[in-house]
């Protein structure tokens, strides 16, 4: 077990190191870069004045060893001008400029500064995944429990007319991605032509103050995609558990249905779901950015949008980190959960 | 002009379609009489849901093809006066014209620009979601089928493609930006070569022991295959036929990046599993090559459920083209792609709903009836 976790977490690692310098390197390319240039200094700047710019920056220096000062294992550039003055990376970063530490990174805390919201980004990535985390947790909170027992009535009796129908609505939800439900409950919930105006449109409102009438469309709108897969996984391994020989000996003794779905069939038949839950985290990402964009809610998806949007380059590496990280560990607790849940896979 | 009621705009838009049934109807007739020649997609018509899923993916491939017959009005032209007008409004000035689902904020037709935008789903979802598997096949048959070294490379890869967040990358990748750079070229040199491999070793390994025939159909594979190469991939086609816009070369090119790795997993997953068949030690007593073993032992018997996630898989490659469109990423802004015109319908949501809705329902049924298609093909080859 501890072999595992420690292989397993050195594959993490080196995966989160070349995710990050895959998103340093696409989010450093020169049109990027040229951009980011003429917004800081002036829009009509020459060729000439652009190269000098990102020269006196340290954008030239080479890619891997910015990447490593990014990171915070490389101290930061210093630089003297012809004047005596001298500039680096840790210099402007530094709470005390005249004693500037040496790394100033990612591993430090430094995270950098964010052009277009002028502040530090590590307190806007703090706020804004607050946000995102509340968002979240009110969707597990309906997705869950909808889906397994959707999953788990559907299976435990397969074939049915009511397995029938609860799949064929599993399968329009995982039809339906998250710019498409939204867009229809908008108009069937909070516009005029559908007539019931019970929630609002916007979750704009629901930053500080979530309520019913602002927070439910969002998080349906991203509930209901997530459910259909979860609950199709759920009702494939309720199927397969109930043909199992254990729950014919149990029928056989004479216990009653409900006795035998809820005593000897449940337990067994929710070990795969976990796993489908704990990894739609990441997955539901993309769907976070859909709906946090359709309903202006400004979290954690919203910043990433506007962080592309406006070329901030340091704060959309801080958000991809980030959401690098999210991905990895999910999969992480996931593969552990599944060894901790399954028996037979821990003695192997 | 009066405005048409809800039962005229139905009837002349079921009219419109006049060719799309004529069509659905022959094809069903057709597959139901010799259903049981048909193997798989003959089996399917024994159940409801697959019929279903047949019907609607037919519905948008014939739309698609028709799509100039079905469409009233072009779907750029922008009239005036019918900005945002309601579904069934008149054209102004021209007897016997109406916007049968309104206006959109551009005062162009809704109906006919989603019925011009399957086309643009219909042309990339299929062939990006085909060059995928080929990728996927190529390198998930040697991954599975050797394990070692070559396995726990690939593995990780694909694992590193797989974790990344899909919405970032796009982010990343589909920006004009990004074309000076050669990224997308560089991507696309790469995967457009996969197809070409395939197809090489597949008559390679086939037509060993006949060099004339294999001369034959590897001379037309390279020089088709290269020939197609060198004009999607760096549009430098000598002869122009082969052509692909630099916005949608980018699109195309991300949409095959982030599908590979997970045929990838699939494929490698079931080869792992059947290399230890019995037919597999028999091809190898007989001393037959590896590939000859991956391609023609381990890949037919795969196809089961190679076929199902393929249709799960345009579906899927459709919805992410609709977030694509979604976020104004990609394709120009006029085209009537339906993740780009439910962008621009969303901002006027609460007061126009229809330019929004009519490209919704067109994706979701689209999608709903791709899955439901793979559901009933799963049944079916269960049964098996």
């Amino acid at each position: 077990m501890i072999s595992f976790l420690i292989r397993r977490l050195g594959v993490m690692i080196l995966t989160a190191l070349c995710l990050t310098f895959v998103v340093f390197f696409l989010t450093n390319l020169e049109p990027n870069l040229e951009k980011l240039t003429k917004s800081e200094g002036n829009m009509r700047m020459t060729d000439a004045q652009v190269q000098s710019w990102l020269d006196k920056n340290g954008y030239r220096q080479p890619i891997l060893k910015r990447y490593g000062e990014w990171l915070g294992v490389m101290p930061g550039w210093t630089r003297t001008d012809e004047n005596g003055e001298t500039t680096g990376r840790c210099i402007r970063r530094a709470e005390d400029p005249d004693n500037p530490p040496e790394y100033c990174g990612l591993i430090q805390g430094n995270w950098g500064f964010s052009l277009v919201f002028k502040e530090n980004i590590s307190g806007i990535v703090r706020e804004k995944l607050g946000l995102t985390g509340k968002l979240m947790l009110c969707v597990m909170l309906v997705m869950v429990p909808l889906a397994l027992l959707i999953g788990v009535i559907a299976g435990m009796r397969e074939g049915t007319k009511t397995d029938r129908t609860l799949s064929a609505f599993s399968i329009l939800t995982t039809s339906t991605p998250e710019y498409v439900s939204g867009v229809i409950l908008i108009v069937v919930f909070a516009s005029k032509l559908g007539g019931l105006r019970w929630f609002k449109g916007t979750a704009a409102t629901a930053m500080e103050n979530a309520t019913f009438e602002n927070f439910t469309l969002p998080v349906i709108t991203l509930a209901l995609y997530g459910m259909g897969y979860v609950a199709r996984m759920t009702r494939a391994s309720m199927a397969e558990v109930m043909q199992e020989q254990y729950i014919r000996t149990a029928r056989l003794k004479g216990l009653s249905f409900r006795a035998v779905v809820l005593k000897h069939a449940l337990r067994n038949a929710l070990i795969a779901p976990f796993t489908v839950i704990i990894l739609n985290i990441p997955w539901l990402l993309t769907g976070v950015v859909i709906v946090e964009t359709l309903f202006n809610y400004k979290g954690f998806g919203w910043t990433l949008v506007a962080a592309v949007g406006n070329n901030d380059i340091e704060l959309l590496l801080a958000c991809s980190a980030v959401a690098v990280l999210v991905v990895l560990v999910t999969q992480l607790i996931s593969d552990i959960g599944y060894v901790f849940l399954n028996p037979r896979i821990r003695i192997n | 002009m009066e405005r048409l009621t809800a039962i005229e705009i139905i009837t002349r838009m079921l009219v419109q379609f006049t060719p799309v049934w004529i069509c659905l109807f022959i094809i069903l007739t057709l597959s139901v009489i010799f259903r049981r020649k048909l193997g798989l997609y003959g089996r399917l018509f024994s159940s409801p849901i697959g019929v279903a899923g047949l019907v609607l993916v037919l519905f948008w491939v014939l739309t698609a093809l028709f799509a100039d017959l079905i469409a009233t009005m072009d779907p750029l032209t922008q009239l005036s006066g019918m900005k945002n007008k309601k579904p069934g409004w008149p054209v102004t000035g021209v007897e016997g014209q109406w916007y049968l689902l309104g206006g959109d904020n551009l005062a162009r037709d809704v109906f006919s620009r989603m019925v011009k935008g399957s086309q643009i789903v219909l042309a990339i979802a299929p062939a990006a979601t085909i060059f995928a598997f080929m990728v996927g096949i190529t390198l998930g048959l040697p991954a599975g089928f050797y394990g070692g070294k070559l396995d726990t490379l690939l593995s990780f890869l694909a694992n590193l493609v797989l974790a990344f967040p899909v919405i970032l990358l796009f982010f990343l990748l589909v920006t004009p930006e990004i074309r000076s750079t050669g990224v997308p070229l560089a991507l696309a040199g790469v995967l457009f070569l996969f197809p070409i491999i395939f197809f090489s070793l597949l008559f390679f390994t086939r037509f060993d022991e006949n060099p004339f025939k294999l001369k034959i159909y590897l001379s037309i594979t390279l020089v088709l295959g290269f020939w197609a190469y060198s004009g999607l991939a760096f549009n430098k086609d000598p002869l122009g036929v082969f052509y692909m816009d630099p916005n949608l070369l980018n699109i195309f090119v991300s949409v095959v990046f982030v599908n590979s790795p997970t045929v990838f997993r699939i494929v490698r997953g079931l080869t792992i599993d059947l290399k230890t068949r019995d037919y597999v030690a028999a091809a190898q007593t007989r001393g037959e090559r590896p590939w000859y073993i991956m391609l023609w032992e381990v890949l037919p018997n795969v196809r089961g459920p190679l076929i199902v996630d393929f249709c799960l898989r345009i579906g899927y490659t459709t919805i992410l083209l609709g977030t694509l469109g979604f976020f104004g990423l990609g394709l120009t802004p006029e085209s009537p792609d339906w993740g780009l015109t439910i962008n621009e319908g969303r901002k006027l949501l609460a007061v126009y709903p229809h330019p929004a809705l009519a490209p919704t329902f067109a994706l979701m049924s689209l999608v709903l009836g791709l899955n439901l298609l793979a559901d009933g093909l799963r049944e079916e080859s269960l049964k098996d």
